[in-house]
């Protein structure tokens, strides 16, 4: 939902720059994946306030419920069960769009307009707009994108930027009862990371750290995670992820060299016939035929 | 119509209606497709209805011009076997584009370029029916990765057929007495025996 009140960096699809005068400060919402005791407050403040009701799903034995994303499920809390040093551990992460400073599906997507960065940081999608290609999910290093089956328009977490845009905090943000997301600016955010890690390290979580993966220029949805070194430990977190090269490809400067060689060939053929000129059947063989006709 | 009953028979109806239906159907799917391209081609969608409708219709077009190629494919491939004087025609190429047609070496029905077109037009029409699919999400939920090759892959083809249809049609354009064959299905005489001696020859028997 494209907001007033808030600048646009980019737009999909627009070749011309987006406004650029003001700059404000750059949000971003910190998830501390070892607080988090996976109450899904979150995901019911989500639905509530983005007025989104998920069918009543089956219960398949783990908790995850809903057990993925959809047009009605922008986040969703991944519940997983895994053996470190011989200790079990119940890793738990709320799911959903990470907001990257370089967004494949932005890049992605062909209609003008429909999914913006606002200058804050938040990657938005502007439904309006979308034509439901599925291109966005196409380029999402982070399998984020829904295709409602309803109306067959794209949905994800908008980081609540009509919240944002009115200086109040996502939803989820104020629901968490262990305080486990904090919404700020992206230095604070950092800073307050940096503060958990460190306390984690000194409970020997040794390799806790901070994730705000650079191969997708940082995201303005970070974890504090006990296990750094191995996020796809968390319900397979992509360790490094960055727009696929394949996508970078397709939608790099191969898309106006290809124009220009399409151009190039039209009008080739057009001066081609201005300077040539047409290919007529010659005289010569013309006069053989007539020839033949006259006996 | 008769037009002079002396001109040779190059297509019958079918052949050509056949014909028209891949060539309006490449038009469509080119219009439709590059408006989800570049930007700067993004206005074409408002001749299908605007870019939801240019995105439905698409796919299903694109069913029909496959279906419609792979009979034409079938009907002519024999008529396109590649030969050694086809591979002369081919080496004298760059003379006739010049503008000198003289020293080409006596064609069939089709000349080496023709044929040349057919063989790679079948490949890229393969290849854009199977990467079509693998990103027609309306229907279709594949592997990431395949999805990604398949967006690239048909984007990348779809420049490349565009430009040869380009060379197709002007090809036909360029060449006078050519476009009759797809209105009339007949050429005039001297028309084969300037283009398609060896064809002129066994039709004529001269
Ligand atoms: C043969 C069957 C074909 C199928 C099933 C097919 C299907 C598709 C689909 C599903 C899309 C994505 C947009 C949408 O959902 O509508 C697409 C995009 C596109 N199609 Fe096709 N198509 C076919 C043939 C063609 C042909 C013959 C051309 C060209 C001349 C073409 C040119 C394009 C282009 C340029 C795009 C945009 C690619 C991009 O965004 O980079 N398509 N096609
Ligand atoms: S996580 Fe996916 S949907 Fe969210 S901004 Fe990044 S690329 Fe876009």
């Amino acid at each position: 939902m494209p907001l007033q009140s808030l600048d646009i960096k980019r737009r999909s699809a627009t070749t011309t720059e987006s406004t650029q005068a003001r700059t404000p400060i750059e949000v971003a919402k910190l998830i501390d994946v070892s607080t988090c005791i996976g109450c899904k407050a979150c995901q019911v403040a989500c639905s509530e306030w983005n007025e989104l009701r998920e069918e009543v799903g089956e219960n398949i034995g783990v908790y995850d419920n809903p057990t993925d994303l959809s047009a009605q499920a922008w986040t969703v809390m991944r519940f997983s069960e895994v053996e470190t040093a011989g200790k079990l551990e119940w890793l738990i992460r709320k799911d959903g769009c990470m907001h990257c400073a370089d967004p494949g599906c932005l890049k992605s997507c062909p209609s003008p307009g429909a999914i913006i960065q606002y200058k804050n940081g938040i990657v938005d999608f502007n439904e309006e707009f979308c034509i439901g290609c599925g291109y966005c999910v196409t380029g999402c290093p982070f399998n984020i994108p829904r295709i409602s089956k309803e109306d067959g328009k794209a949905y994800k977490c908008s980081l609540c930027s009509d919240r944002v845009a009115v200086g109040q905090e996502p939803a989820c943000v104020k629901t968490c009862p262990t305080g486990a997301i904090s919404f700020g600016s992206k230095e604070d955010m950092t800073e307050l990371a940096a503060r958990r890690v460190e306390d984690l390290k000194s409970r020997g979580y040794e390799n806790a750290g901070l994730y705000d993966p650079a191969g997708v220029g940082g995201t303005h949805v970070m974890y504090v995670l006990h296990h750094a070194d191995k996020p796809e430990l968390y319900s397979g977190l992509r360790k490094d992820p960055s727009i696929s090269p394949m996508v970078s490809l397709w939608k790099g400067v191969t898309k106006p060299l290809a124009t220009l060689a399409m151009a190039s060939v039209v009008l080739g053929s057009l001066f081609h016939y201005v300077t040539k000129g047409p290919n007529e059947v010659s005289r010569k063989v013309e006069e053989e035929i007539e020839k033949e006709d006259a006996q | 119509m008769i037009r002079d009953p002396k001109d040779l028979k190059r297509y019958t109806a079918s052949e050509r209606a056949n014909h028209w239906v891949v060539g309006m159907s490449f038009i469509l799917l080119a219009l439709s497709g590059l408006s989800f391209f570049h930007p700067a081609f993004f206005p074409l969608n408002q001749l299908f209805g605007g870019p939801v409708w240019a995105r439905i219709l698409h796919p299903y077009v694109g069913v029909l011009m496959a279906v419609s190629f792979l009979i034409i494919f079938l009907r002519f491939f024999k008529l396109n076997v590649m030969t050694k004087r086809d591979i002369d025609w081919l080496k004298r190429a760059h003379e006739m584009v010049n503008g000198n047609d003289h020293n080409m070496p006596e064609q069939g029905k089709y000349n080496g370029g023709q044929k040349a077109l057919f063989w790679a037009l079948g490949i890229c029409m393969f290849l854009m029916t199977v990467s079509g699919i693998l990103i027609w999400r309306a229907y279709f939920h594949f592997d990431i990765t395949a999805v990604r090759l398949g967006v690239l892959v048909h984007a990348a083809v779809a420049s490349v057929m565009i430009g040869m249809i380009t060379v197709h049609v002007y090809a036909a354009i360029w060449v006078k007495g050519t476009i009759r064959a797809m209105w009339y299905g007949t050429v005039t005489r001297a028309w084969a025996k300037q283009h398609h001696r060896g064809w002129y020859r066994q039709v004529t028997g001269k």
